[in-house]
């Protein structure tokens, strides 16, 4: 497989496992890991493009916004939920997050780090937003309209009372990367893979 | 299911370029349920023998496993493609999805199609002559239901040497038909396609249904069904009232306003009569005439009664459990602007089909041409369609090796 946030992904997906994809794009991930890992796996997806290549792969799928892909899931009904580089383009992360945790026993989210130096050095030096292989955009037609750091992310998982199993970070879609000190800086992409606290009773 | 029409006709025109008509095709008839093994229908009567009326497209392979059994609608009949003759205007009903080329194509997959039962295109139903009296059957036909008219179906894919369908796929009655034939028969059948429909008959489907009956019922010519005989007139008034409400509950506000006009009165001057001023009246008018010319009313009766106690989970806890036994992968297709059957109700079988961990896909057709868009919108359907048969021919496996 080219990316390796995917490859990441499946070393955190259990075999057999119950998957569903938020955001499956033409399914390239699900059916990775329908073959590597033999998950029962299902999509969700808004655009009718994605939509026929999924059908192809013969995977399941759903035309659909993506908190109605979560809608109608009992809690802990699904073995692993992905968001794959699609957070930042929701117009409800939060609530997103939120109910990825509940329905699923792990919950990973992938992200671009908004607070790479580079990003960082870009709006510093150049005073306008950021343009880069993972925010390939321009401010007024980018889809990726909540944009937020390794940092942001820790703190979201504390105020949902999410615990971080797994974080993985990279310095390019295509390369494995040593392990880095201060994320933060230095990834430009951050896989997490958190999982509901148990509510604390008295 | 709605007339074609002339929108139908226009689809028609332009893609014939690039794929084939099936071509001349002829109804043909088959005898099942003969007694002593006559059918118990869900109402606890019997009913036998029964002939069905179907069409097949196409070559059934030798391992019979490129079968597709499509199911028509309210008013639609087993001619689902393709012409009766030479000098025939107008195509089968389906002719926009089945053919050569086609996403049913007809050069892979062996299509059928048959007349339900208690219909009026050739199967058994109420002008059919009862066996025992010698008389037509008119209202001493039994009532029968979607779960009846689909064991019909299977009876008849039993003739024809099909043990399993790799798909069955219909719109409206004909996807609650699919939806039946998947809980009724789930190792008969891998890929089901069930088009604009529900689960089972909301409040508002059967309230149009109500009207549409009571229009034929409050027909004097209609005399309680017994209208068969010499010299006595049909209640084809009736019957159109019932056709043209029907037909608005197939359009939409957009389709109507595409259709004739933002505003009506602008069109022509007014004749201060109660003449057809406007020309929805006119269009339908002359829909509901024209309905009367090749459908029987008592046969719309029955039939409109099949839909309205339509409900899969009847009996049961819930339709997830309902649905917890089918073996087939579905493609569930709604259209946005559809309001006798809109999104909702299809992401309903969805999400039932989820909680029971089946093999489901959604799509969602945008579309302004309302619950008769799954007669019209051909290029929004085809590819995923295809596509979806297509990935099934690659999974359909030996009997017993569905999905779990």
């Amino acid at each position: 497989m080219a990316r390796y946030d995917y490859q990441l992904i499946e070393r955190l997906v259990p075999d057999g496992a119950s998957v569903l994809d938020l955001g499956c794009g033409d399914g390239e991930l699900l059916e990775e890991l329908v073959r590597e890992r033999h998950v029962r796996g299902s999509g969700v997806d808004i655009d009718k493009a994605a939509i026929e290549a999924c059908i192809a792969r013969g995977l399941s799928v759903f035309h659909g916004d993506l908190d109605e892909g979560l809608a109608n899931y009992e809690d802990g009904s699904v073995d692993v939920v992905i968001l794959a580089f699609s957070l930042q383009q929701l117009r409800r992360p939060r609530i997103v997050v939120r109910e990825m945790a509940r329905v699923g026993q792990l919950a990973i989210v992938s992200f671009p780090n908004f607070a790479h130096w580079q990003v960082r050095g870009q709006l510093f030096f150049s005073g306008r937003m950021p343009v880069s292989k993972e925010l390939p955009y321009q401010w007024y037609d980018t889809p990726n309209i909540h944009l937020c750091t390794v940092k942001d992310f820790r703190e979201l998982c504390r105020q949902e009372g999410l615990r971080i199993e797994h974080e993985h970070y990279l310095k390019s879609f295509d390369r494995p990367a040593p392990d880095l000190r201060q994320p933060n800086l230095t990834a430009r992409i951050a896989i997490f893979a958190v999982t509901r606290l148990p509510a604390v009773t008295e | 299911m709605s007339d074609k029409g002339k929108q139908i006709g226009d689809v028609a025109a332009t893609f014939e370029a690039d794929t084939g008509s099936a071509g001349i095709v002829k109804t043909r008839h088959v005898t099942v349920a003969r007694p002593p093994d006559v059918l118990t229908l869900e109402c606890g009567r019997t009913l036998g023998p029964v002939s069905v009326a179907y069409e097949t497209y196409g070559t059934l392979s030798e391992a019979a496993d490129n079968a597709i059994l499509v199911c028509h609608a309210l008013s639609g009949d087993a001619h689902v493609a393709g012409f009766h003759a030479e000098k025939d205007q107008r195509a089968g009903w389906w002719d926009m999805l089945v053919g050569p080329g086609k996403a049913l194509d007809t050069e892979k997959y062996f299509v059928i199609c048959a007349n339900v039962l208690g219909g009026c295109g050739g199967t058994t139903g109420p002008a059919s002559v009862d066996p025992v009296s010698g008389e037509k059957y008119a209202t001493s036909f039994p009532i029968v239901t979607i779960a009846d008219m689909v064991n019909v179906q299977a009876l008849l894919l039993d003739r024809l040497g099909i043990p399993r369908l790799l798909a069955a796929i219909g719109g409206s009655m004909g996807g609650m038909q699919v939806l039946q034939f998947a809980v009724a028969y789930p190792e008969r059948l891998h890929l089901a396609i069930p088009i604009a429909c529900a689960a089972y008959q909301p409040t508002q489907a059967v309230a149009f249904n109500e009207v549409g009956r009571q229009a034929i019922m409050a027909d004097p010519d209609w005399n309680l069904g017994e209208y068969y005989g010499k010299g006595r007139r049909r209640p084809d008034k009736g019957l159109a009232v019932a056709r043209m409400l029907g037909h608005i509950t197939y359009l939409s506000d957009p389709a109507m306003r595409e259709k004739f006009g933002d505003r009506p009165q602008e069109a022509r001057d007014y004749t201060f009569t109660f003449s057809a001023d406007f020309e929805v009246e006119r269009y339908l008018r002359h829909q509901g005439v024209s309905f009367t010319g090749r459908f029987d009313a008592n046969s719309y009766l029955y039939i409109t009664k099949a839909i309205d106690y339509f409900d899969l989970a009847r009996g049961r806890v819930s339709l997830a459990e309902a649905l917890r036994g089918t073996r087939s992968r579905f493609l569930v297709m709604a259209f946005s602007s559809d309001w006798l059957h809109p999104p909702y109700q299809l992401k309903e079988i969805v999400t039932a089909l989820r909680a029971s961990h089946r093999h489901v896909t959604y799509y969602e057709v945008a579309t302004h041409y309302g619950h008769d868009a799954f007669l019209l919108e051909r290029e929004k359907m085809e590819g995923v369609i295809a596509a979806f048969l297509n990935s099934g021919i690659k999974s359909f496996g030996p009997l017993g090796s569905q999905e779990r």
